[in-house]
């Protein structure tokens, strides 16, 4: 039998810690709408092992692993009936308890704006986001819907708003979007104790330079049809941010319709659309090693949100946006009208930088190798609604 | 003892196996026996009433002797026969969605 060849490892300055592959292990978390999945395999990526449904018939929006310890795990599960419940683990998903679901808003919680332009009391809804620290396993962030940030100090038995970024004075202007007005992205930046960027839904992005005691929009450059100002300082749907751990100051951005790049910590944003078939998405990716490789996954816009022609393209620039590649080997090329949520993509840390992708059809697809080769994991599971992975030794 | 029926998934979500009984303490009123089955079992906090306002969700509705009690005061005493476990406290989640 001949031996693969050692792959080399691609050490350079600044790039995310890279794991052998051959000893590694990979731990894909799955949130979709009737339960949780945990998919495990080696760093071939090739077998892979399904566990789940955990929370059989909940809508799971978001699992994810603390990076200083990865078996525990936090998951946000919610319910129309039951509202919502945020579990725990700390064996690696094998078991889970529920901890603290009291989300208060700090003091009275007021208005934001409506779809028809009417204030509307705040109202906590579900959590569509947890972000572990990178420092403490201990704390963790939850993106909120009604917009806020919470923050909890003792793995998720009580929550404390960080109301700096709900009261530094736009709040009140804020309107949702079409799946409601969510905080869905939380970005912990590595390299400045205490700079956090978050995103919301249909208000914008923001950055907090003070571990979230207070806030700025960060939205200069950004432009948005539906919008009478173009200057407007709040009220874009951003999609999702993204930055390369390296090199945190440069962030990326899918927006409702654009995808757009700010190399100044979002002080000004430009737009790197370029050649994309369309400019409307949701997700957007950082290749583990490489901070200018960047994935987005373009739907047609607006009310379809399907592959635009049928044809399931991840679509990668190598130059930060200048230019854009349809990646398509292995993926269906023909009658695929699935969609793919803005939490339902990730990527590993092996030499070979993994990519990962859930659709709303149940499938989840995996790239070994930086996009160019995909594979089928599952193909029908419920709707799937985030996709996290770890890389454990 | 009293006896409370609660939806399956908030069994499963609560580790709850076999039947749930509960010893409230007088007065027995559907907040009090409330108060009590989110002590017994913590995870259950927040899913049938708001943890904060203690207001109904909208989605749960609570029987007993054939009796919608939803919308009585959460202070009016219960049924003598759900008192004495004669008759158990339903809580039913509405069939909605389909």
């Amino acid at each position: 039998m001949q031996r693969r060849p050692e792959k080399r490892l691609n050490c350079r300055p600044g790039s995310a810690q890279i794991e052998p592959a051959r000893m590694s292990k990979i731990r894909l978390l799955a949130g979709t709408r009737k339960g949780a999945f945990i998919l495990t395999s080696d760093g071939e990526r090739q077998k892979w092992e399904v566990s789940g449904p955990h929370f059989p018939g909940w809508e799971i929006y978001h699992l994810k692993g603390s990076p200083v310890n990865p078996d525990r795990l936090y998951a946000s599960q919610t319910s129309g009936w039951f509202g919502q419940v945020i579990q725990r683990s700390d064996d690696g998903g094998l078991t889970w308890a529920a901890v603290g679901n009291q989300f208060h808003y700090e003091g009275e919680p007021g208005t934001h704006q409506w779809y028809d332009g009417t204030p509307h009391p705040w109202e906590f809804k579900r959590v569509w986001h947890l972000e572990p620290d990178l420092h403490d396993a201990e704390v963790v962030y939850a993106g909120v819907e009604d917009a806020a940030l919470f923050r909890s100090d003792d793995g998720g038995q009580s929550w404390k708003e960080l109301a700096g970024l709900r009261g530094h004075g736009t709040g009140p202007d804020w309107q949702p979007g079409a799946g409601g007005m969510c905080l869905h992205t939380i970005l912990l930046d590595p390299k400045t104790s205490g700079r956090i960027f978050v995103a919301i839904s249909a208000a914008g992005a923001f950055r907090s330079d003070d571990h979230g005691q207070s806030w700025k929009p960060i939205n200069k450059g950004l432009h948005s049809e539906f919008i009478a100002d173009p200057t407007a300082e709040i009220g874009h749907c951003v999609h999702r941010l993204a930055m390369h751990p390296s090199r945190p100051e440069v962030l990326f951005m899918q927006k409702h319709w654009d995808v757009m790049r700010s190399d100044d910590s979002g002080e000004s944003w430009r737009e790197i659309s370029n050649n994309l078939p369309s400019d409307f998405g949701f997700p957007i990716e950082v290749h583990a090693h490489d901070p200018e490789t960047i994935y987005v996954i373009p739907l047609k816009s607006d009310s379809e949100r399907y592959p635009p022609e049928g044809k399931l393209r991840v679509y990668r620039s190598r130059n930060g946006g200048e230019h854009w590649e349809a990646l398509t080997q292995g993926l269906p090329q023909s009658d695929c009208y699935v969609n793919i949520l803005r939490d339902a993509t990730c990527v590993d840390t092996l030499p070979e930088c993994g990519i990962y992708f859930g659709t709303t059809g149940g499938q989840i697809y995996v790239s070994p190798d930086g996009g160019d080769h995909w594979q089928t994991i599952v193909r029908d599971l419920p709707a799937v609604l985030s996709v996290e992975v770890q890389t454990l030794p | 003892m009293i006896q409370v029926v609660i939806p399956g998934p908030l069994r499963l979500l609560a580790k709850i196996e076999g039947e749930v009984e509960l010893d409230v303490p007088a007065p027995v009123t559907q907040r009090t026996l409330l108060d009590q089955l989110e002590r017994k079992y913590p995870a259950l906090l927040g899913t049938l009433r708001d943890s904060k306002s203690g207001r109904r969700r909208d989605f749960i509705r609570f029987f007993a002797e054939g009796q919608d009690l939803s919308h009585q005061s959460p202070d009016d005493p219960l049924p003598e026969s759900v008192v004495q476990g004669r008759e158990p406290y339903l809580v039913i989640g509405a069939i909605a969605g389909g």
